[in-house]
């Protein structure tokens, strides 16, 4: 998990995708595309949305699971801890 | 002008897809013929029976199974079924033992769902979507 969750969430379809994986967790590419496509009129192909994905799995935003002969993707928030640890949120 | 008289889907076991698409799904049988090694099996909507015939075609060429594995992999629905009300029929299906990759969502104006049709393929179900869920 080398990737930067700073450069995964500078994106506005990538930020996208965690909202719709928050909405419901595990999805195909099929789906998220679907979701991108209708609710957020995101046009990108597939192969845009699956370099969006690997991004987001790098950063350990994003996690895949093979379940059966299924592809899906998890969304996993606690790399997003090390934001509130630089930055400590006032209480 | 041609006229859809016929489309297909790729089933692992033609037994299998014969009782899943019509005791499951709902179609009725309409054409079952010998021929050589398989048959040539038809589903039809028992609402349309003289609408598009479903051909329940065997998979066993070397290309299916990759082109397949690929697809689902994917969640991508090799088929797309219309029903009046997608959650219904969803849950529905769900009772009857059918495994969804994708439960009910609405998408603009539809709303749609991904089932495992147990032979191979997932299968889209859609329906318009409900007035009060249209954003």
């Amino acid at each position: 998990m080398d990737g930067d969750v700073y450069l995964a969430l500078a994106d506005a379809t990538r930020r996208a995708i965690l909202d719709e994986l928050t909405d419901r967790n595990g999805q195909s590419l099929f789906e998220i595309c679907a979701r991108l496509a209708m609710r957020h009129g995101l046009g990108s192909s597939r192969q845009a949305i699956t370099q969006h994905l690997d991004v987001l799995a790098e950063a350990g935003l994003v996690r895949v699971e093979r379940q059966g002969r299924y592809r899906l993707h998890y969304l996993d928030t606690r790399p997003l801890s090390v934001i509130a640890e630089r930055w400590p949120i006032d209480p | 002008m041609p006229t859809m008289t016929l489309t297909s889907v790729f089933v692992d076991d033609q037994d299998v897809a014969l009782d899943f698409y019509t005791r499951v799904l709902g179609f009725e049988p309409a054409l079952d013929v010998p021929m050589g090694e398989h048959r040539w099996i038809t589903v039809v909507s028992s609402e349309h029976p003289d609408g598009t015939q479903l051909v329940l075609e065997p998979s066993a060429h070397p290309a299916v199974g990759p082109f397949r594995s690929a697809l689902v992999a994917d969640g991508i629905p090799f088929a797309s079924f219309g029903v009046s009300d997608v959650r219904a029929e969803t849950e529905r299906l769900i009772a009857a033992g059918v495994t969804f990759t994708q439960p009910p969502v609405t998408m603009g104006p539809m709303t749609t769902a991904v089932f495992d049709d147990t032979c191979g393929n997932l299968i889209q179900i859609t329906s318009p979507a409900p007035t009060e869920d249209i954003a």
